[in-house]
């Protein structure tokens, strides 16, 4: 019974996570991008520096008429934000936010979570192709292709840190983690995070969405919530992409004092930290272009991650 | 571009990280008002007394959206026998600011001064129809309108201030020569100041005033 309740109450504090942290992340794009182009962002929503502009925002969606599509094929069209939301939202689930505070321990944590992870990609797949829309069609591909280039080096990098640390474990990784990792594993945390951003098809590695040319890809034809479902599911992904990076390169929960007592404190700030990051490259940096994109997976990031697999291996082998 | 690879992508990442540690020089117009030019051209005003419905704005618009209608009136003849007057009423000045294209001509052709900018420029209407100003609301704009600007230190000063000041002289000097017509025998000869104060009015009271003239003189 005990047990029950337990799980009940894990799961209501990831759910409550789900809710908040994208939200905040909403609204810090909102207003760390406006402010980096010269602008105030939102203003009004809410009273004080539009706090309340992402609540505005969902409610305008709420009122929205959902559009299906005549040709479209309507179950799949319908089911499609959810794939692309649900796997997001089972990954928090396993990813740890202090010394032994994680809804579900798993042995095989960052396996599980890079798998399920993979999946987000079906929704959007789904969504190109039920559309009936040629640019939904283009879009859709274009993610599915993204997906496999930079699938590689997302397992190679999140591999070699599961080598230094000798177990699959997410707890144990972080656990596992000490200050030298950050030389020692930098280049899988940058190709780690540089491949988890292009998965996410955030710009600057928009190319599916790329509004200038295939209007917005596979959400072409959204409107209303489940368009919403779909934007909610970008920034849950930044989340997720955030806290997998803090807690395989960063240390999780370590902080400066108090790990114990404040663990979620400093894995909160770091995942915000690197929520920012990831604001900033979409403000500072144009769109790559398709063949780009691709060149840069498979003669840069795979052979980079590959080699960092390399030195892992190495230094793992000298230390032992 | 340097030779150290990534410098471009640290470049642009320095750039808007600058960009927003300055603060923003957004103005938030509808609860802060813009700071305009002192002669900024928001909507036309228009002086309706100036207004001799000359018709020349209403004919140099290249828009013809100054819409003037008027009539005329009989003065009758000031003196007996005098031939009979008559003068130009305006009924009606508009202008139609959704075809005004805001070029100032009208302003610039006017040779009365009846046309001013003013720098208001919240008269944003739902029915466009609306944007029609007619002559009270044209009139209504001139409370807005700013002050000319000052003329240099050394120049002389603007033709109309200099005949409104003529007309206060004449007025002043009619007034004292009233005066000093009651008073005569006390106030002149005692009064030093009296006759140099009249002097550079005297030119244009000399006829008018021709009746208080001779006794002003007399007694000095």
């Amino acid at each position: 019974m005990t047990t029950a309740l337990e799980v009940a109450a894990k799961l209501l504090v990831v759910l409550l996570v789900f809710l908040t942290v994208p939200l905040l992340v909403g609204q810090m794009e909102h207003k760390a991008m406006a402010h980096m182009q010269g602008r105030l962002g939102p203003m009004y929503a809410g009273g004080f520096h539009g706090w309340a502009q992402l609540v505005a925002d969902g409610v305008k969606f709420a009122q929205k008429e959902s559009v299906v599509p005549k040709a479209a094929d309507r179950r799949v069209f319908e089911l499609a934000p959810f794939v692309a939301l649900l796997p997001y939202l089972i990954v928090l689930i396993v990813i740890p936010v202090g010394p032994g505070q994680v809804a579900s321990s798993l042995d095989i944590g960052i396996f599980f979570a890079l798998a399920v992870v993979s999946v987000g990609i079906i929704g959007v797949l789904m969504a190109g192709w039920s559309s009936a829309n040629k640019y939904a069609l283009i879009g859709g591909v274009r993610a599915a292709a993204q997906l496999m280039a930079y699938e590689l080096p997302l397992v190679l990098a999140a591999a070699s840190a599961a080598m230094a640390a000798g177990t699959l474990s997410l707890s144990g990784i972080a656990t596992a983690w000490s200050w030298w990792w950050l030389p020692w594993q930098g280049v899988a945390a940058v190709v780690f995070f540089v491949a988890g951003m292009a998965e996410l098809r955030r710009p600057p590695f928009d190319m599916p969405y790329a509004d200038s040319e295939i209007i917005f890809g596979p959400l072409t034809e959204y409107t209303g919530l489940r368009f919403a479902l779909f934007l909610l599911s970008e920034y849950v992904g930044i989340v997720v992409l955030a806290a997998l990076t803090t807690v395989l390169f960063l240390g999780g929960w370590r902080g400066p004092f108090l790990d114990h007592q404040l663990g979620w404190l400093w894995t909160l700030i770091k995942v915000l930290g690197l929520s920012f990051l990831v604001i900033w490259a979409r403000v500072a940096y144009p769109r790559l272009r398709e063949d780009q994109l691709q060149k840069l997976a498979w003669t840069v990031l795979v052979p980079l991650s590959l080699l960092q697999v390399v030195v892992t291996a190495v230094v793992r082998v000298a230390t032992a | 571009m340097s030779g150290v690879p990534g410098s471009g992508l640290a470049r642009g990442l320095a750039v808007t990280l600058r960009t927003m540690s300055r603060p923003s020089i957004t103005r938030q117009y509808p609860d802060v008002k813009p700071d305009l030019p002192p002669r900024s051209r928001g909507v036309i005003a228009l002086f309706e007394e100036n207004c001799t419905v000359c018709m020349l704005c209403a004919r140099e618009c290249p828009d013809w959206c100054i819409y003037i209608e008027s009539h005329k009136e009989v003065v009758p003849a000031k003196e007996p026998g005098a031939r009979e007057r008559t003068r130009n009423m305006l009924d009606r000045f508009a202008i139609d600011f959704a075809l005004c294209m805001y070029c100032g001509i009208c302003i610039e052709v006017c040779p009365f001064d009846a046309l001013f900018w003013t720098p208001e420029f919240e008269y944003a209407e739902y029915d466009v129809g609306d944007l029609t100003h007619e002559k009270d609301r044209l009139r209504d704009w001139m409370w807005t309108v700013p002050a000319p600007p000052a003329v240099d230190p050394a120049a002389e000063q603007p033709k109309e201030l200099l005949a409104a000041e003529k007309a206060l002289d004449k007025a002043a000097t009619a007034r004292a020569a009233a005066s000093t017509s009651t008073s005569a025998e006390v106030a002149a000869p005692d009064d030093p100041t009296m006759p140099s104060s009249a002097e550079p009015a005297s030119e244009q009271a000399a006829e008018s005033d021709s009746a208080s003239a001779p006794e002003d003189g007399g007694p000095a």
